[in-house]
């Protein structure tokens, strides 16, 4: 049962990714496909958060807390997922209105009715 | 390429992939281990400059030009919004019809509305010290107002919200913060160095040197930058329609 324990988040995390990118190949509906992006995405924030993780720990945070009296969680990857999380709702912004253009240009937002090239 | 084809390379890829992934997990660091190195040295280094918050300190004092970095990505983003989602030629703009709003949705809205906004300063004004701080702050605040559209209209959101002064304010901000990084070199030689100002007491508003400051620069170009990117979808869905009226 340990055993399992100590690898099953970042199982998880890898388990979300690939359900992102089966997602994201099958798609039908780019507006879809943004969605299995941040699937994907959550991912890195899931094995991010695993990562830093330590047992009986508390948030790196010392206002409430006395310096040393608990062991805290890993503020790196903490730090590094407020990145992960800013950069992908930009990504994300940006991807919509690429799709709200093309559903203008081309009338569709199926990725496999845009095959054809059109100035 | 049939869809079948596809599906079965996905797969198969997928499959390959899944594989390596799980041999990868294998041998990573147990879960919840005690072995944090770096985290350990951040928490040190993060105290021993008087920031209460050590994720605050880790983004804007030990790896502040990384987080230079990240806000010129936002502000990249809302540049390429506003270019992809202006109004073209082949379109005009529509004056938005006032709406009726249910009276319930309508007084929850402009009572919760000036306490998220709140809420969304104080969050930033605070990120220094307890969890949060510019760019969860600046998202509260900027949705904050979009309230305004839920429980009156388009219209009342539009008087609250002139979008020149958003870009300033977004142009501003994200310029401020590498003025801040310059002035870093005035105390030492390095860039966005926290040398400038005292560290202050532990765990009051005015401790960490140049961490709330730098904070409060990115609040408010995050603030700025969520209400532009809203301010140009809802344009799309509202205002903006087909000059033949498709």
């Amino acid at each position: 049962m340990t055993a399992v324990m100590h690898v099953l988040p970042y199982l998880v995390a890898a388990w979300v990714f690939l359900a992102g990118c089966y997602g994201l190949a099958t798609s039908r509906n780019l507006i879809h496909a943004v969605g299995c992006l941040s699937v994907c995405q959550a991912a890195t924030y899931v094995l991010l958060l695993g990562v830093g993780y330590r047992k009986d720990a508390t948030a790196p945070v010392f206002s409430d807390i006395r310096p040393g009296s608990r062991p805290v969680v890993d503020p790196v990857v903490q730090a590094l997922t407020l990145t992960d999380v800013v950069v992908g709702a930009t990504v994300t912004a940006l991807l919509l209105a690429l799709v709200v253009q093309i559903a203008k240009r081309h009338g569709t937002v199926d990725p496999d009715e845009l095959s054809e090239l059109r100035g | 390429m049939s869809r079948r084809v596809r599906l079965w390379l996905v797969l198969t890829g997928g499959a390959g992939l899944a594989v390596l992934l799980v041999a990868a997990c294998l041998n990573l660091p147990s879960f919840g281990g005690d072995r944090h190195p770096y985290g350990d040295r951040a928490v040190r280094a993060s105290i021993a400059r008087h920031t209460a918050n050590v994720v605050s300190s880790v983004n804007f004092d030990q790896r502040a030009f990384d987080t230079l970095g990240e806000m010129t990505i936002l502000f990249g983003a809302v540049l390429g919004c506003v270019m992809l989602l202006r109004q073209t030629r082949d379109e005009h703009r529509a004056r938005p019809e006032p709406a009726e709003v249910a009276p319930p949705v309508r007084r929850y809205a402009l009572l919760v509305l000036p306490v998220a906004l709140v809420t969304g300063i104080y969050v930033i004004a605070h990120g220094q010290l307890s969890p949060g701080g510019g760019f969860q702050g600046g998202v509260v605040a900027a949705t904050a107002l979009h309230l305004l559209y839920l429980g009156a209209d388009y219209r009342a959101l539009e008087r609250i919200r002139p979008l020149g002064v958003y870009e300033v304010g977004d142009a501003l901000a994200a310029s401020s913060y590498v003025v801040l990084g310059l002035a870093g070199l005035l105390g030492s030689t390095t860039f966005l160095a926290n040398s400038l100002l005292p560290y202050g007491t532990f765990n009051t508003l005015s401790s960490g040197g140049t961490v709330p400051l730098l904070n409060a620069a990115v609040g408010m170009e995050v603030a700025c930058a969520v209400v532009l990117l809203l301010a140009r979808f809802l344009d799309q869905a509202v205002e903006i329609e087909k000059e033949n009226g498709e």
